[in-house]
């Protein structure tokens, strides 16, 4: 067992964190929310010079070499300066898709590209009327010669304003909500037929509802097995979430970080808040939901290639945890902070934001426990046969 | 980072097992969270661990330690663990024995070590008084000069087991009159025996005889039984604390608790089903397992720090406060999950049967309200859960 970062990780996490410091600072990302584009391009081209959006792949997929637990430290800092652009999206979703199941063609079409910021993904999977089951799909792609024709609705795509492509989930067979006959494209995001209704978000990111109306694409739009592709997209998307945990973890350690510096500030009754023991032990409170949520990022990233069963249980009992702590540490903050929380000028409420819309970014704590639950009860079912 | 045990690991884990199933007494197999044993039962594995040279994995090795990496600890703990080991009460080897090998003399090391990793001599705490329970510095048991023997008068309180003690280490007063309660405290050896001293029981509300008072009268102690520095005390009281944190966890433990508490609600029937199956009580179960993963990967980070030479700092406080809230809200839903079987208490009740077999109910709901009721101590003793927030406040947050 070991707990330590390798150099190689050590010395990502320092530069992308200057990096964060010298150029996302609150101010100049209010800025960069505000504006038309919501977000920066530049910067992220940045980040790729940096290596960040190589290193979770391997070299002979033109990587780093590295994987998820360097995925979990770029999202660390990403959470830690609220940095909006889409490296989940793009970078574990789309290349997850790519590096599990990609072809060769569609490695050496996408994957450099991925790496190098030409081209950025959006992962379109969820749907309006599908919650968090991954199987729920009213979205169809239909057999036409060697390709396919897709007609569908997805819903609060993230990132897809900023994308020039999309991956796509849609089901080629079978009746909704069933674990077959599902499958993943790749899809243009200017092929004909798909529209799109950009806006902003909540907590300071752009996403689109995507529309698909007759949408041809080839058959070398389809990544993996027709109709299989279900234990795929759980696997991405379970990594997906283990990287969300991680930026998680970073905004709860910077709201905490801001509460008890703003505690020490603020005098009432003559004295610093920081001084009251109720408001102490609530700090110390948060102080452990933060410390129990890095543990359990890092538990659940290290277990993300082990078997199925063992993968999910991680990633959903991270989720639990992480949502919860988030909910608990955001809430707090704002309390702490009084006023002075409410109000948009402070950087604290905006942390309270994102922690908050995290919470229902591929399954809540409700969903996640059902998740958790169902999956003890399959193993304790077969320790008894 | 990876959670990969390494071939050393997997043969270390190998001839733990190994060892475990030979020679641990079958008889206590599963007693590990009991609290009404024998002296000999407290004592049967600490033993037959000290003639193996394993009682003490924690301590540096020239003392007597094992040597063991903080994986190999993990290793140990979560062996012993499944066959709920009656593992050595921690007075002697995780409270004061670190305290001695730090602060105390060749003398006293060389005195008191051997006979704590054997299991030969057993440990009490004088520590909480009537008027010093949190507020552990205002203590007021003296300790008066008198030659070369300190003579002692006071009345300690909560000494667990000090019914079978031979030796006690106490926090006593030795200079009334310093600036600060936490200055003129010293941290003194005492044999059991010594005249003077009279241990009362206390019986809890479990109904268990765990702790007692203690009474100290003109009891006189030779000064070379005092560790370190006379009057600073404190620092060793306050170190000896920490080491008792980071063991306080009872993260494998907890995971064997877990286990059972499953097997007890799958046995347990509700509308016909087993209880395992029910939605709302199979999610309370989910959230303990969750929590307890929590704990187990953060005692994990605290022990590879400690591996590369972190001490046990105010992190342990974590450990303690989670470690505790899980120890009781296992016990809490066990007692749930037995339903109005938990009601028939029979200690001390006369009843035909010459064994000690209570012949109501399940055998697993026989324990489980004492239970219950006896681990609502975890979150007040060890410096309550509410002290260990204002350590972390104080040392970690910096307020």
């Amino acid at each position: 067992m070991d707990f330590n970062f390798t150099e190689e990780q050590g010395m990502i996490r320092d530069s992308l964190a200057r990096l964060i410091r010298e150029q996302y600072d609150f101010d100049t990302r209010r800025g960069v929310v505000a504006s038309e584009a919501g977000w920066r391009p530049e910067m992220w081209a940045q980040f790729a010079e940096l290596g960040l959006l190589m290193a979770p792949f391997s070299e002979e997929d033109g990587g780093l070499g590295g994987g998820s637990i360097d995925a979990m430290i770029v999202m660390e800092e990403f959470g830690k300066g609220l940095v909006v652009e889409p490296f989940i999206p793009s970078v574990v979703c789309a290349g997850g898709f790519l590096k599990h199941a990609g072809s060769a063609a569609q490695k050496e079409e996408h994957l450099a590209a991925i790496m190098g910021a030409e081209s950025t993904f959006a992962f379109a999977y969820a749907e309006p009327r599908g919650r968090y089951n991954l199987a729920d799909l009213e979205t169809v792609a239909k057999k036409d010669g060697a390709g396919y024709v897709l007609n569908g609705h997805k819903a609060v795509v993230i990132g897809a304003p900023w994308a020039d492509k999309l991956i796509v989930t849609a089901r080629t067979g079978g009746d909704r909500r069933d674990a077959g006959g599902i499958s993943v494209f790749i899809v243009d995001k200017s092929a004909s037929g798909v529209t799109t209704r950009d806006y902003p978000t909540v907590d300071g990111r752009r996403a689109s509802e995507v529309y698909f109306e007759n949408v041809s694409v080839g058959a070398d739009a389809l990544i993996g097995s027709e109709g299989e592709a279900l234990p795929l997209i759980e696997r991405v998307v379970d990594e997906a979430t283990a990287a969300l945990c991680a930026e998680a973890v970073g905004a709860m350690g910077v709201a905490h970080g801001m509460t008890v510096e703003y505690s020490r500030q603020r005098k009432q009754f003559g004295t610093a808040i920081g001084k009251f023991q109720v408001l102490q032990h609530r700090m110390v409170d948060m102080f452990m939901e933060h410390e129990q949520s890095i543990s359990m990022t890092y538990m659940a990233t290290l277990k993300l290639d082990e078997d199925e069963v063992t993968r999910k249980k991680a990633v959903s009992a991270a989720k639990v945890r992480i949502g919860q702590a988030g909910r608990f540490v955001g809430q707090e903050s704002i309390q702490i902070h009084g006023g002075m929380g409410m109000t948009e000028e402070l950087a604290v409420g905006h942390y309270f934001k994102r922690l908050t819309m995290m919470n229902s970014e591929y399954g809540n704590v409700d969903h996640h426990m059902r998740r958790y639950t169902a999956l003890s009860a399959g193993e304790m079912k077969a320790a008894a046969e | 980072m990876n959670l990969d045990f390494n071939p050393e690991e997997i043969a270390f884990r190998d001839e733990v097992r190994a060892f475990i199933d030979e020679n641990y007494p079958k008889d206590l197999v599963g007693m590990g969270s009991r609290e009404d044993l024998t002296r000999e039962q407290f004592l049967a594995w600490h033993k037959i661990l000290g003639a193996k040279g394993w009682s003490a994995p924690a301590w540096p090795e020239k003392y007597g330690g094992t040597g063991w990496t903080s994986t190999q600890r993990y290793i140990w703990s979560e062996e012993n663990a499944r066959v709920d080991a009656v593992m050595p009460l921690p007075f002697g080897i995780a409270m004061v024995a670190p305290v001695i090998y730090s602060f105390g003399t060749d003398e006293q090391k060389a005195r008191f070590l051997p006979k704590i990793l054997s299991g030969e001599e057993w440990w009490c705490q004088g520590y909480s008084e009537p008027g010093a329970g949190s507020d552990l510095a205002s203590v007021k048991t003296t300790a008066v000069r008198d030659g070369d023997h300190y003579v002692i008068n006071g009345q300690k309180t909560w000494t667990t087991l000090a019914q079978h003690a031979d030796w006690g280490f106490f926090l006593c007063r030795t200079d009334p009159d310093a600036a600060k309660p936490q200055e003129g405290i010293s941290f003194i050896l005492v044999d059991m025996k010594t005249p003077g001293i009279e241990v009362r029981p206390i019986i809890t509300i479990d109904g268990g005889h765990e702790v007692n008072e203690t009474w100290l009268t003109d009891v006189r102690v030779p000064i070379a039984n005092r560790v370190g520095e006379e009057n600073k005390g404190w620092t060793y009281a306050k170190f000896l604390l920490a080491h008792e944190r980071s063991g306080i966890a009872g993260v494998a433990r907890s995971k064997r608790g877990v286990e059972k508490l499953k097997q007890i609600a799958s046995t347990e029937v509700i509308d016909g089903k087993p209880l395992m199956n029910d939605d709302s009580f199979a999610r309370k179960v989910s959230q303990l397992e969750i929590d307890l993963t929590a704990l187990e990967f953060t005692e994990l980070r605290t022990l590879a720090g400690e591996a590369q030479g972190k001490g046990p700092g105010p992190e342990s406080s974590i450990l303690k406060v989670k470690g505790t809230e899980i120890q009781q809200r296992l016990t809490e839903l066990t007692l749930e999950a037995v339903g109005t079987y938990g009601a028939p208490y029979y200690r001390g009740f006369p009843n035909d049967d010459s064994s000690n077999e209570f012949p109501i109910g399940p055998d697993y709901a026989h324990h489980s309200a004492p239970m219950y009721f006896n681990m609502r101590k975890t979150s007040i003793y060890g410096g309550s859960n509410e002290i260990q927030r204002n350590i972390i406040t104080k040392m970690i947050l910096g307020l």
